[in-house]
């Protein structure tokens, strides 16, 4: 399974804005490039990312071949309420890996 | 000066030289898109809407060191609340071999219009964070950046 | 005559962005207080990339070593940590001694060697091929356990040999371009080789995340990087020469704190 790093901080007050890092494990192959063997490697990206808060879409991107390897992305969103973020990357054949994040609201 | 070298060595430093030179410039890889198709993504991007320069501030080192990775943020002024609000950001480059980079879609629940990724880069070009508002409007940054090559790569 | 053979001359190093001061500096050990890691020589970027453990992609690799640490292999289906234990513990400063003598053959073993050897005799697995994704993970995982500790290669008599062949290495000049490690990384330290600095080559950080990779790669990855820079025929992994040429930079850049996993451009 491919590796994420996420840092959600496990509490926050209510109304606070917190930054969220996200860095995924994905070698971003742009379709550009060519192998050992002259041919060119075939595109497998990371094309969609979304976290939601509760079930609800707070943030997502889409993405390139010109995000880097081991796709970092950033963003914020408010603490609202005790709960769980789900961070999800889907890769241009539609499969998709998900991590989870509690954060504690008080 | 005693063990001057002579002619033929004097033309080998000059191929070395040439050598030393190309050691630099064999990493440079070819560009297809032009800052024309970055101008047709954008159009697409906003429905040929108008752009104003503003309210949007591109984040990213003017000199890289390596275009594989290149920090980027963008942060738009906005109070995002619901009725006013970024509602996507989408950044481009003229030089890539495509135009796109990436398409943030914001919501009021960000709480701040910001937003930070890692970008590649094939050559030094201008990147351009376009940010769309909930009232239809377009808002924009512009920033050069001069991408620098690695010492000694895999040959 | 001799003025036109010095233009030439500057030209061609010029070109590499190196001084003519090459061709009469000796080689020798900096004092620990002049010596810098690759890290000082990088951007801020590329350093906030680096300190920061949720930023750093090379902490993929560390948890994948992790997984692998604690995860049974082989005929014995036993884990890294069935007999190891907690890495944390087991691990601290292990990575920082290699290479180090082997009592069995007598000769120097790097720490990808020392896993190997572990895997076949002891798990009955097979070797990790070296540079794949497992075996840098695994050895990025080991030498995070010496993060922030000095760089301690042993100061045994036995190894002396092997460091001097290491150190033949460094200073000898190889390649079509004919330059050795220590005309660019002795000589010319602090200096840039086109627009990139050229750093004093202290293995501090290995495996490092270099950028130009998009992935985790070895010293001798990098070692390699800088023969086809110099347009000699790489050394091959795992390689005696490889093995003395790593033992010879520790030495060189002992006391030096431990960076695993670093970020380099």
């Amino acid at each position: 399974m491919a590796r994420a790093l996420i840092n959600v901080p496990s509490k926050a007050k209510r109304g606070d804005v917190v930054e969220i890092k996200t860095l995924m494990s994905h070698p971003m192959e742009t379709g550009f490039r060519t192998g050992s063997d002259g041919a060119l490697v075939p595109r497998n990206i990371i094309s969609r990312f979304a976290c939601t808060y509760n079930g609800e879409v707070v943030f997502s991107a889409e993405l390139f071949p010109a995000i880097s390897a081991n796709p970092f992305i950033s963003f914020t969103t408010v603490a609202t309420e005790s709960g769980t973020l789900v961070f999800s990357w889907t890769d241009d054949k539609g499969q998709t890996q998900v991590q989870t994040a509690a954060i504690t609201v008080e | 000066m005693n063990g001057t070298p002579g002619p033929s060595l004097l033309t080998r430093r000059q191929a070395l030289a040439t050598a030393a030179g190309g050691l630099v410039l064999v990493v440079a890889r070819p560009a297809r898109a032009t800052p024309e198709a970055m101008q047709d993504v954008i159009r697409t991007f906003t429905g040929g809407a108008k752009v104003t320069e503003g309210r949007v501030k591109l984040d990213v080192t003017l000199l890289v060191e390596n275009g594989n990775s290149v920090p980027l943020s963008v942060s738009v002024d906005s109070p995002m609340t619901a009725a006013d609000h970024v509602v996507r950001i989408g950044v481009f480059n003229e030089k890539n071999p495509l135009p796109d980079v990436a398409i943030f879609n914001l919501t009021p629940r960000c709480g701040r219009a910001t937003a930070a990724t890692r970008i590649r880069l094939n050559d030094t070009q201008m990147i351009t964070a376009i940010a769309q508002m909930k009232d239809g409007s377009f808002w924009s940054d512009t920033s050069e950046v001069i991408v620098t090559l690695p010492a000694c790569v895999e040959g | 005559m001799g003025g036109r053979a010095s233009a030439f001359l500057l030209v061609g190093f010029a070109a590499l962005g190196l001084g003519l001061a090459s061709l009469s500096a000796q080689t020798a050990d900096a004092p620990p207080s002049d010596r810098k890691s690759g890290f000082d020589y990088m951007g801020p970027d590329s350093q906030a990339m680096q300190k920061d453990d949720l930023s750093n992609p090379g902490m993929l690799g560390v948890l994948d070593g992790e997984a692998m640490w604690n995860a049974p292999a082989g005929t014995t289906q036993k884990s890294c940590a069935a007999c190891h234990g907690d890495a944390r513990e087991s691990m601290k400063g292990v990575a920082a001694k290699y290479p180090l003598l082997d009592e069995a053959t007598k000769t120097p073993i790097d720490l990808v060697g020392r896993i190997d050897q572990c895997r076949v005799d002891r798990q009955q697995a097979a070797a990790l091929p070296r540079e794949g994704r497992e075996s840098l993970a695994l050895t990025a995982f080991v030498g995070l356990q010496s993060r922030g500790m000095p760089l301690a290669p042993p100061d045994d008599a036995r190894l002396t040999p092997f460091r001097k062949a290491g150190e033949a290495l460094y200073t000898r000049r190889m390649g079509q371009l004919n330059f050795s490690c220590a005309q660019c990384h002795d000589d010319n330290a602090g200096g840039h080789l086109g627009s990139a600095p050229i750093p004093q080559a202290h293995p501090t950080g290995y495996p490092i995340y270099r950028l130009e990779w998009q992935s985790l790669g070895s010293l001798q990855r990098r070692l390699r990087n800088c023969m086809v820079g110099t347009r000699a025929e790489p050394f091959a992994y795992g390689s005696p020469e490889f093995i003395n040429l790593e033992l010879y930079l520790n030495w060189r850049a002992r006391g030096m704190e431990v960076e695993t996993p670093g970020v380099r451009p």
